[in-house]
């Protein structure tokens, strides 16, 4: 009981850090225990009680290959979001850059609009877009995933971007425009370079929602165009325990996007909340 | 302000290039507004035409008039009750988890500074950005599974009889699965906003002699008012459709225990194959979305444009 107020803080403090330490560790545990299973063996996958210590064997990343081909399911998500991702910049970026810059009376309902758009339930429109896609012979392509993946994308990379470019004092624009820039000069040479990291952050996150989403590559694609989520799909089958397998290709297929989040974690904040919260 | 440099702009630049600072750009908006556009009404079009037709891919695709037929068969197929009320729980639950572990776990963070917040601050965020099928997955092979999983480990140690979660408890499982991605979430904005609240305003009230309970309940919650309406409508948007978390784990069963609006659409489009009452199912899906929506935005729609 004799303790000073700043032992009495500073015990409070250690308390509350120890407390937190706890949290994070149940939370993150799913993912750690994911990556060590990944390094046993099948057998030791499905010991029981679980084991924390094991021989550990590369096994399962070394076949990975010509077990699951994962290489081919990689490249297809890969190539889904990348093009997607550009092809929704492209449409997006002059749209913000209007929307924030030349700002009418029908800039903030255009914008909401466009959120509102995001409430579409995509199992309202399921049974269309399956049809259209196998009306025009697209099932099982990397093209109709691409394509939606822009469109529903785009609501929150005008927001994000918008929300960018609604920072940047209008006075260098004007500057530059004063000095006879046309309107592509302004954008290439001054727009781009001053909300560079501000680019940088809203392509990342529509890499992570392109590479995470898994309603619509699940029920449009079957093996030629399937991205990693479909092939960790394929896991699911009761039949046979491959839980160490799982776990390797489940480890590889999240470690970039888990690397791109902790990067990016700050600015991913600012665009999913639509630059409610900065 | 902006009218002042609007008006110093007419003054210094009076040739007819600048025609463009008053031009709003409409053709730069227009491909995003056009492809949305398209991209609502023309499969939504579409789904209200399948809706009113008996067709079932299955029965060679033949469509006949069949008026509101399927929503009466929709609304009374015996997994429509259960899908709703699974609907409505996973949203609510996850929502109230998200939301109150949030606001504790983010005041949690900011309460003091510990060794090693940063670390701690990246493994709390790290659900978020996990494949929702790998998340599925693992919890299901490596955390509920009734003989090998870690809960099953747990509960031997403490000498009860192991889980069967995902058998017994479906719904509960799946809550816990989707709590466990969007938690992460929920905690990365709170903490953010919670950032910017002024540390001055704190420490006056810290000097008036307010304890950490008042502060946290006068100062803290109150300006967090805003981000906490940001993470329900986000969050609402897309538990409204969880559907591979469902797809991996239960098939939405056992029975109809787990199945959510989403996922019994889905059984009846590309398990059955009978497109008329799959979109009859979506069109509810999308009034309800929508009921949600009008809500929501009135809720916080105008605190997201008019920012402070």
């Amino acid at each position: 009981m004799n303790l000073t107020l700043k032992q009495h803080r500073r015990l409070q403090s250690v308390g509350l850090g120890l407390l937190a330490w706890v949290i994070a560790l149940v939370l993150f545990f799913p993912i750690f225990w994911m990556v060590l299973t990944s390094f046993k063996t099948e057998i030791d996958a499905f010991a029981t009680p679980p084991q924390f210590i094991f021989t550990p064997t590369l096994e399962n990343y070394l076949h990975i290959q010509e077990r699951s081909d994962y290489f081919h399911f990689a490249w297809n998500s890969v190539l889904i979001s990348f093009s997607a991702t550009l092809l929704c910049m492209l449409i997006a970026v002059p749209a913000a850059y209007s929307m924030a810059f030349y700002e009418t009376k029908r800039t903030k309902q255009t914008l909401l609009w466009m959120l509102s758009t995001k409430m579409l339930p995509p199992v309202g429109v399921l049974m269309p877009i399956y049809l259209l896609a196998k009306g025009f012979g697209l099932l099982d392509s990397k093209l109709v995933l691409i394509v939606i993946y822009t469109l529903i994308n785009l609501p929150i990379v005008v927001w994000m971007v918008y929300t960018y470019f609604k920072d940047i004092p209008r006075d260098i624009l004007e500057a530059a425009r004063l000095d006879g820039a046309t309107l592509l000069q302004e954008m290439v040479r001054v727009l781009l370079p001053i909300s560079k990291g501000g680019l940088a952050s809203t392509l990342l996150l529509s890499l992570i929602l392109c590479w995470n989403e898994a309603f619509w590559s699940l029920n449009l694609t079957s093996s030629n165009a399937a991205p990693l989520t479909a092939l960790i799909a394929s896991y699911s089958s009761p039949e046979g325990l491959f839980w160490a397998k799982l776990s390797a290709v489940s480890t590889l297929a999240c470690a970039p996007i888990l690397i791109f989040g902790w990067i990016s974690q700050k600015q991913l904040v600012r665009g999913l909340s639509f630059g409610a919260v900065k | 302000m902006s009218t002042s440099t609007a008006k110093a702009q007419l003054e210094v630049q009076p040739d007819p290039g600048k025609h463009r600072l008053n031009n709003p750009g409409w053709f730069l908006v227009t491909p995003s507004v056009a492809l949305l556009l398209l991209w609502m009404v023309v499969p939504l079009a579409m789904t209200l035409y399948f809706s009113l037709m008996r067709y079932n891919l299955l029965d060679g695709g033949e469509k006949t008039f069949t008026g509101l037929g399927n929503f009466t068969f929709f609304f009374t197929d015996e997994g429509f009750i259960p899908g709703m009320t699974n609907t409505l729980l996973l949203v609510g639950s996850v929502l109230l988890i998200s939301v109150v572990l949030g606001v504790l776990i983010a005041a949690l963070l900011e309460a003091s500074e510990f060794f090693g917040r940063g670390i701690v601050r990246v493994l709390l965020i790290s659900p978020f950005f996990i494949m929702p099928t790998v998340g599925a997955l693992i919890f299901k092979n490596l955390i509920f599974h009734p003989v090998s999983g870690i809960l099953a480990a747990l509960w031997r140690v403490f000498g009860a009889q192991p889980v069967d979660w995902l058998a017994n408890y479906p719904l509960l499982s799946i809550i816990i699965i989707v709590s466990w991605q969007w938690l992460p979430f929920a905690i990365l904005l709170l903490m953010t906003a919670m950032q910017s609240l002024d540390q001055e305003q704190k420490e006056a009230a810290r000097l008036d002699g307010a304890g950490p309970v008042a502060i946290f309940w006068h100062l803290t919650l109150p300006h967090l008012a805003r981000p906490i309406a940001v993470v329900v409508m986000i969050e609402t948007i897309f538990l409204l459709s969880v559907f591979a978390e469902i797809f991996t784990t239960t098939n939405g069963g056992p029975g109809f225990a787990s199945t959510n609006l989403a996922y019994l659409i889905y059984n009846q489009a590309l398990v059955q194959f009978d497109v008329g009452m799959a979109s009859a199912g979506g069109l509810i899906a999308v009034v309800i979305a929508n009921i949600a929506a009008i809500i929501l935005v009135r809720m916080i729609g105008k605190n997201l444009t008019d920012q402070p």
